[in-house]
């Protein structure tokens, strides 16, 4: 039926293409400059809110970061002004740069790849349905909708050392020998099998907050995804001897890595740049200072203005630069493939 | 307390497993779904126990939560690793301290969970009448640039904020916004329009032009027939966004820390937990329940809307 219609559509549209394409332009043009007008007219409130509260001031920014701003100096300053590159010289030479720099590669590398993890183990568990996977699949949600000041403070009241349930149950349960300071101690030395190692327990901590914090995203889209792979082809993998995890290998995983890589890209920006969590949870001292917290200690602690701005300005060119690689890699990959 | 020795004896099979797969070829055809069964088996193992596993790691702190803010402080330094509260210990006094103003001793949340709420619905309001016709005209009408605008504001959701923080800090200093919550309103409505316009565009996408069409066969102008026809169809997608921009505006923080910090009369809830969490006269059980109330009203919320919630979050991930 259909391809009958279809059929007589196409039928109809051949033999007078001359006069119904001009006839179609001239009312187009016509119709076409009214909505172009109604439609510029619609989007300008949104535009206009974008520009002049993001665009304006990430222009302003720039602006900022080559001129020596202080608070206290503020007013005096305009957009001609003396332009210089001490901020830069200043912000890049300061010798907790690159530390701070590694910490935040660190930090959102580990979180992003925990997070995304998780969030598949989560996504591939709930896969069947069974009673009550609706309610499961929502309240799997909570880390990430809940208020990120909230997580943080329940999170550093359950680690505290001294009334904290994880420290209270690792020393009465677990037989733990002293309580960890997990949000203060830069680095502490635990045996494995005899083997004395060193971890970075702050920044392991934020990075585990974040993992708990965000797998729940990821979480959501790999549960889309996965509902979208069509049934018959994980049957006809069965009926062909192929086992769980080896359907998993070759049916399931290829048809998430798009999503997966999708995914990397999203989470680390976001990581790269977090800023409350690690404020929040450690004030980025005990080696946990990334560079967004170093941005807000130029802006209100120091006051530095343009110091802020040119980090800030780095951090993003750094992210850039980062995600750009990241995207040229992958899609060779793709292309290859 | 058995379940966790569970695990144990099979991963031992599972380490087996190889041994048979290598000698699959001739004569496994009895041995092959030994393989499958073994793993099936020890699937069915796993499986229940990671969801256990993952539901608590993502519920118990929420349940902690609440245990504490219902316990005095001094039965926590007692007890810290208790997982409930003994109904004798039951301490209604958290909220009530929390919740009075300073003046009377309190900790003044009232006033903070007012800041919040009138922050967080002028947003919703305000980014709702600024990016419905947005939406429409981006899904609908083409006009020149319309790809251009699509692309900056779909960049401007990727920026990050702490970039932003530094010129929106010393613009807001300069004329004088800085402490207003009319000014902390603006900024979240920037940053939540371009979200609402991509949410709101996908769902107007879905609605076939061809009602309106008919619509202006009958008459209607475009703003009327949008008004009557896609608007009402979209509602569904409208209240959902709505939604997500409300919690988005009532758990921000950053935007809040720098505009508000020396205004506490105009501090958000969100605000105002992290101040207070940071002294020593403020007890943590007490700041536990104000903690309660930030998030139990988006806990709510969001199981209220969460089919509504899910489908539109996920709305941007089904188009790739």
């Amino acid at each position: 039926m259909s391809q009958v219609a279809h059929g007589t559509a196409q039928a109809s549209k051949t033999p007078a293409p001359s006069r119904g394409r001009r006839f179609g332009r001239a009312r187009r043009s016509l119709r076409g400059r009214e909505e172009a007008r109604t439609g510029f007219l619609l989007i300008s409130p949104t535009l206009i809110v974008v520009v002049v509260v993001v665009v304006l001031p990430i222009l302003w920014t720039v602006s900022l970061a080559f001129q020596d701003v202080r608070l206290l100096n503020l007013r005096e300053t305009g957009v001609i002004g003396n332009y210089e590159l001490d901020n830069f010289v200043n912000v890049l030479t300061s010798p907790d740069f690159l530390r701070a720099l590694g910490t935040t590669v660190v930090y959102a590398t580990f979180g992003t790849a925990a997070a995304i993890t998780i969030g598949l183990i989560a996504a591939l568990a709930l896969r069947a349905p069974f009673r009550g996977r609706g309610a499961i699949r929502a309240a799997m949600l909570l880390p990430y909708v809940a208020p990120v000041v909230a997580a943080t403070f329940v999170w550093s009241t359950m680690l505290n050392p001294q009334f904290g349930l994880v420290n209270a149950w690792g020393t009465d349960v677990f037989g733990w020998d002293e309580p960890i300071a997990f949000l203060s101690s830069q680095s502490d030395t635990i045996s494995l099998l005899g083997w004395p190692i060193t971890i970075p327990t702050a920044l392991v901590t934020v990075i585990a907050f974040e993992a708990w914090r965000s797998f729940p995203f990821a979480f959501l889209f790999l549960t889309a995804r996965l509902q979208a792979i069509p049934g018959t082809l994980d049957e006809a993998a069965r009926v062909d001897g192929a086992t769980p995890t080896q359907r998993f290998r070759y049916i399931v995983l290829p048809q998430l890595l798009p999503t997966i890589a999708v995914l990397s890209v999203l989470r680390f920006i976001w990581t790269f740049n977090n800023f409350d969590d690690i404020y929040l949870l450690t004030g980025g001292g005990a080696g946990t200072g990334v560079v967004s917290v170093r941005v807000f200690d130029y802006l209100t602690a120091r006051g530095d203005i343009g110091a802020a701005a040119a980090l800030a300005l780095v951090l993003a060119l750094v992210l850039g630069l980062l995600v750009g690689l990241y995207l040229r890699l992958f899609g060779r990959s793709e292309e290859g493939a | 307390m058995t379940a966790p020795a569970t695990p144990t004896p099979a991963v031992a099979p599972e380490a087996a497993a190889p041994e048979q797969a290598r000698g699959r070829r001739a004569p496994a055809v009895r041995r092959r779904p030994s393989r499958d069964a073994i793993e099936n088996r020890v699937l069915a193992v796993l499986r229940p126990l990671i969801i256990v596993a993952l539901l608590v790691a993502a519920v118990f702190p929420f349940y902690y939560m609440v245990v504490l803010s219902f316990r005095s402080l001094s039965s926590v330094v007692q007890d810290p690793g208790a997982l409930w509260v003994r109904p004798e210990d039951m301490d209604w006094n958290t909220y009530a301290s929390v919740l009075k103003p300073v003046s009377e001793g309190g900790q003044g949340f009232l006033v903070f969970m007012r800041n919040s709420l009138l922050v967080a619905a002028g947003t919703v309001v305000l980014a709702l009448l600024v990016s419905i016709p947005g939406a429409y005209a981006v899904s609908r009408l083409n006009f020149f640039g319309r790809r251009q605008i699509s692309a900056l504001f779909l960049a401007v959701y990727f920026f990050p904020s702490i970039l932003l923080a530094v010129p929106l800090f010393v613009f807001f200093t300069r004329i004088g916004l800085r402490g207003s919550l009319v000014g902390l309103l603006i900024v979240y409505v920037s940053q939540v329009a371009a979200v609402s316009i991509y949410m709101l565009r996908n769902y107007f996408d879905t609605i076939p032009a061809s009602l309106e069409e008919a619509a202006a066969i009958d008459g209607c102008t475009r703003l009327q027939a949008m008004r009557k026809i896609s608007l009402p169809l979209a509602m569904p997608a409208i209240v959902s966004n709505g939604l997500f921009i409300f919690m988005i505006a009532w758990n921000e923080f950053l935007f809040a820390l720098l505009f508000l910090i020396e205004r506490r009369d105009r501090w958000t809830v969100s605000l105002g937990l992290s101040q207070l969490s940071g002294s020593i006269e403020v007890p943590t059980t007490v700041l536990m329940a104000g903690s309660a109330l930030l998030t139990v009203p988006i806990i709510v919320l969001f199981f209220a809307s969460e089919r509504l919630l899910v489908g539109g979050l996920t709305a941007g991930a089904e188009k790739g």
